[in-house]
Formats: C-alpha cells, sequence, structure tokens
C-alpha cells in the first residue's frame, strides 16, 4: 500500500520539473503547491511569479487567490498583472501550469463553455483568465489533472487556450510566439508528452499502481507512446514532509 | 494595414481616440474637494446603461462598498468589464445590474470554487458576451490610456477567445509576423478600493497593483474609496508614492474595511466564512434571496454591512489573520 495519495504524487512529479534558477507562472492550488516544493526541495533559487503582481515571494502558506497578499509575503517585487505579463511576453518565463474541463490530443485547453451557444452556454466556466496568455507566452506549458476520458478528448467543444492547434506546424504558423508550446501533461496515473513532429500527445512515464490501459482506458483518444516507457518515481519521504508538514498542513490541496 | 481575420464579438464601447479626447478635454483639473458618500457619488456617477470596470484582482482591494451600493440602488443594464472578477462579479449578478460583459475571468471565485448564481446568470441568455482574456483586457486598458484606439498583442491567435472577441489580425507592417489588435476600452466610470487618498483623489495604495494604474486613467468617470484620508502635505511630501492624480478622479469616499469581505494588503485578510457563506447560499433561491436583504437591501451602508458580520472584532481578527500573527490561524 503507497503511503501517499494521487495529488501528493502529481504534485511531486511537477515539483521535479522545475529546475533551480529557472520562472514559472503559477496559480493557486496545485500549481502553488508544486511550485513552493521545488522551492523548498531543490530549486531555491525558483523565480515564482503570479499573473496579478506577485513576483519572487517566499511564500509562508498556500495563497488562496493569485492576488492575494500571501503572494506578495517577502517577494522581490509587489508589481502588477502588465508587469507580469509583458515578462513572458518578452520570453522571460519558463514555466507554467494550466488545466481545463476539456484537454484534447494537442494540448489545447477548454475553460470557457460546454454546449453550441456561445450566448446562451449549457455550462459556462470562468473563461480564459490568464490561462491563453500564459499559454502563449511561457515557453513550456503543463498541466496537471486527474485523468478520465470525458476530460481528456479528441477536440475540444471549444478551445480557450492554445495547446499546439491543430498539430504539426499549425501553432507556428498561427502567429503565436515560435518556439513555446505545451510541454507535459501529468496526471494521476502517467505523465505525457508531446510527438515532435506531429504534436500528439504520447505517454513517457507510467505512475506506480497504475498500466498502460489504465491510461489508456482513461483517455478520450488514441494516445502515442515513446519508444520505451519509464515508471514514475514515487514521492521522496523528504518530498512528503515538506509538503505536508510546511507547505499544506491544512490538506486544501494534498486533501482533495 | 489589411484585416486577415476578426472575431465576432461585439465590441460594447467606442475605441475612438479623438472622441475620449474631447471628453477629457472637458473634464476638470481644478483641484477641489471631491469628498462625498457611497451613496451619493452612485447616484451621481453611475448611470444605467453605463460601461463599469471594477478595479482590484479576485477578492483583493475591491470597492465592495461601492458595487453593494449600486446592487441597492438597483441600477441596470450596465456594460462590464469581467477583468479578473470574481466576488466583484458575484455582488453584480446578485443584483443581475449588467447585461453585456467583456469576458477575461468571471463566475468562479479561484480556489474557492464557482458561483452557481453567477453561472445561472451567465447561462440565462440575458448578458451579451465577448471574449478576451486577463492580459489582453488589461492592454485595452493600456490603450485607452494611451489615448490610441488599439494595442498589438501575440495572442488568442488560433482559438475560440479570438473567434468570439472582437480582435483583429494583421500583419506587421516592419516584420510581417501575425499580430491581433484589440481595441482601446474607454470605461464611461471605473470605480476603485486604495489605501490612502487625499481630498482631491491623489491617490497611494500597497502591495499589487493589478491593472489599476490602466484601469484608473481610461475611464472618462473614476470613483476611489479608500481605507483612510491623508493630508494633501503628506502627498506632497512623497510624490512618489501617487499613483493615481487627482485629475482622474471624480469622486473620494473614506471608507474603512472598504474591500470587506475582500483582502486589503497589509490591512486584513479576506473573510473566508463570509465568502464559502455567500457561495453555499446560493444553491437555495429563497435562502439566498434572504441572504440578500439581510446583507445588502436592508443595510443603511457598508457599516452595517460589516456590523451584521462581526463588526469590529471580526475585522481586527483579520487584521491579525494578514499579519499571519500567533493564533490566527483558523
Amino acid at each position: 500500500m503507497a503511503n501517499y495519495n494521487t495529488m501528493e504524487l502529481m504534485i511531486c512529479t511537477a515539483a521535479r520539473e522545475l529546475e533551480d534558477g529557472a520562472s514559472v507562472g503559477v496559480g493557486t492550488g496545485a500549481p502553488c503547491a508544486a511550485a513552493m516544493l521545488a522551492q523548498k526541495a531543490h530549486s531555491p533559487n525558483l523565480v515564482i511569479l503570479f499573473e496579478a503582481g506577485g513576483a519572487a515571494p517566499l511564500i509562508p502558506e498556500m495563497p488562496i487567490s493569485v492576488g492575494d497578499s500571501r503572494t506578495t509575503w517577502k517577494a522581490l517585487m509587489a508589481s502588477s498583472m502588465p508587469e507580469i505579463m509583458e515578462t513572458a511576453c518578452r520570453g522571460m518565463l519558463d514555466y507554467t501550469f494550466l488545466g481545463g474541463a476539456q484537454i484534447d490530443m494537442y494540448g489545447n485547453l477548454n475553460s470557457t463553455r460546454i454546449g453550441p451557444d456561445h450566448q446562451k452556454p449549457k455550462v459556462r466556466f470562468p473563461g480564459s483568465g490568464g490561462a491563453n496568455d500564459f499559454a502563449s507566452f511561457c515557453w513550456r506549458m503543463m498541466v496537471m489533472t486527474p485523468q478520465d476520458p470525458k476530460r481528456f478528448t479528441e477536440r475540444c467543444s471549444y478551445i480557450t487556450t492554445p495547446g499546439w492547434l491543430e498539430g504539426g506546424d499549425s501553432r507556428a504558423k498561427s502567429g503565436l510566439p515560435l518556439g513555446a508550446g505545451p510541454y507535459k501533461i501529468i496526471t494521476n496515473m502517467a505523465v505525457m508528452d508531446f510527438e515532435p513532429e506531429s504534436k500528439r500527445m504520447r505517454i513517457i512515464a507510467i505512475n506506480p499502481g497504475y498500466s498502460e490501459k489504465d491510461v489508456r482506458d482513461n483517455c478520450g483518444f488514441e494516445l502515442l507512446k515513446a519508444d520505451k516507457l519509464v515508471d514514475n518515481a514515487p514521492p521522496t519521504e523528504e518530498e512528503l514532509r515538506i509538503l505536508r508538514d510546511e507547505i499544506d498542513p491544512y490538506r486544501y490541496v494534498i486533501g482533495r | 494595414m489589411d484585416v486577415i481575420a476578426q472575431g465576432v464579438g461585439r465590441i460594447f464601447t467606442d475605441p475612438d481616440a479623438d472622441k475620449a479626447r474631447e471628453f477629457f478635454r472637458q473634464k476638470s483639473r481644478k483641484l477641489e474637494s471631491k469628498l462625498t458618500t457611497v451613496k451619493e457619488a452612485v447616484e451621481r456617477l453611475v448611470k444605467d446603461g453605463d460601461y463599469l470596470s471594477i478595479g482590484g484582482f479576485g477578492a483583493n482591494r475591491i470597492p465592495a462598498a461601492i458595487l453593494h451600493e449600486i446592487v441597492r440602488q438597483g441600477k441596470k443594464n450596465l456594460g462590464l468589464a469581467g477583468h479578473t472578477a470574481t466576488h466583484d462579479f458575484q455582488i453584480l449578478c446578485a443584483g443581475k445590474c449588467f447585461n453585456r460583459c467583456d469576458i477575461a475571468y468571471i463566475v468562479g471565485l479561484e480556489a474557492r470554487g464557482l458561483s452557481p448564481n453567477a453561472r445561472k446568470y451567465m447561462e440565462s441568455g440575458e448578458v451579451e458576451v465577448s471574449e478576451w482574456t486577463n492580459y489582453t483586457l488589461s492592454v485595452r486598458f493600456k490603450a485607452a490610456c494611451a489615448g490610441v484606439s488599439f494595442h498589438p498583442i501575440r495572442n488568442m491567435m488560433g482559438t475560440d477567445t479570438f473567434k468570439f472577441s472582437g480582435a483583429k489580425m494583421i500583419n506587421c507592417p516592419f516584420t510581417g509576423t501575425k499580430y491581433a489588435l484589440v481595441p482601446a476600452l474607454f470605461s464611461d466610470v471605473a470605480v476603485i478600493h486604495v489605501h490612502e487618498a487625499d481630498i482631491y483623489g491623489n491617490c497611494r495604495t500597497k502591495g499589487i497593483l493589478m491593472s489599476d494604474y490602466d484601469l484608473a486613467r481610461s475611464s472618462k468617470k473614476l470613483i476611489v474609496t479608500c481605507e483612510r484620508l491623508i493630508p494633501t502635505d503628506e502627498i506632497r511630501r512623497d510624490p512618489t508614492s501617487t499613483f493615481i492624480p487627482y485629475w482622474c478622479v471624480d469622486a473620494v469616499i473614506e471608507q474603512p474595511y472598504g474591500s470587506y469581505p475582500g483582502n486589503m494588503y497589509a490591512e486584513y485578510f479576506s473573510d473566508e466564512d463570509h465568502l464559502r457563506e455567500w457561495l453555499k447560499v446560493e444553491n437555495d433561491p429563497e435562502e439566498f434571496k434572504k441572504f440578500l436583504d439581510k446583507n445588502i437591501y436592508s443595510c443603511k451602508d457598508h457599516y452595517e454591512y460589516i456590523e451584521k458580520n462581526g463588526g469590529m472584532q471580526k475585522m481586527l481578527k483579520l487584521r491579525q489573520k494578514e499579519w499571519l500573527m500567533i493564533g490566527a490561524r483558523e
């Protein structure tokens, strides 16, 4: 029996992607926990940026909002939304973590609506927020999300936020800044990246306790597969200690 | 520059910079007191049908007292910039105050969840919408602020966010690269809550600025509430700290705890219990009606609202929470 849950595993997996000296734009919840863990565990010089203006804080506890006071605790700068977004526009933001109600085989995301009528949607979600901005400008966009066949859909019914668009060179031709795009998809079951030519999602690592079949059964489209699948490493004792004792003692995120 | 693609979203405000300049030409530069009350400012400066933008971000440094008054006075058919909007949006949905909305972020309260009532209102078909993003909507304020009718951006293309926006795509005349152009957004009225202001409207704030620098300057009329009034001598002693000058401002109201139940940097944290209660009560229309009667319609002013939700004792607790003092964690 594993001594951790899938949320903890996803956060630890995400944190390991953030190397020392990199910059990351994060939202509240799991992405923020991953950035905080990276900073405490192995990347003390990780630059954490919040879209509302908080820049390079030493966050004492989980923020509730990307604009609340925690996002500027012992920060280097309390700035503005244009300042943070333009830092990304200029090419100085390396990573971001996003999510959505739907994700497709090219990593496009829907966080706007379900239903055909835009002016009278069946279900209305928040919209882009800063997601379309960060996904367009940050060099490497990652997604942390639980995996099921409804969420992982062949085509998003509405594309709020760009992944590799139609695949191939479609993103490069769209006018979006060159070289940036989806990088890794981290789920409760696996880690995916994108095949370099087609830009289709492919499995690269399987989480402990899951099989390749589980991953495929919980995806609404055909996943490609890397030449060699690896087993994703479970959280270490030290990662779990930091996450549970220091970052999220009230289990706001890891208790979900 | 030929337009090579464009969105179908309606542009709710006139981006014409010359018309805006004519308006600003007439705006007073007189150094005179603009001190007033929340009630008077909303009566005088917010007209049915006006296009409204709101300062702050999420439930942080929001002009809650003004928003309650807009609902209380039954303002209708407003246009709204749904820019980083969370609890502020939830308040205006409760009063069904607007019928058109530029959307960047709405309906949600970030990590707290989605507002059932805001969602219902946005799914009703009563509100006409255009889609944008947090940054592109702030860029629309920035264009207006600079007195130009559009601003280029490098995102939204290839997505439905572009398709349902009012943006247009062109090729850069210098490099040939594709750009989206977004139209300037001149609001009729903006409301912003700040830390300190003098009686003329020179404003200071602490912490992050969100998009308020541009939002304040791009609006034709501006209502400011502040945690406390300070003397103009103090403004002149440290002019570096002024982030909105008085000539942008039409009304100043001293409103301590004016962002409550939102967070105010270095003053008080958000009242998460109250925000949770608000989200929960929206699930039951009867209970929600009673809740709104208690917290908005039957309240004379923001002080009465605060009094009904724990008064000064609660405010002191939120102050301690803001500073992470021992025992402040619940």
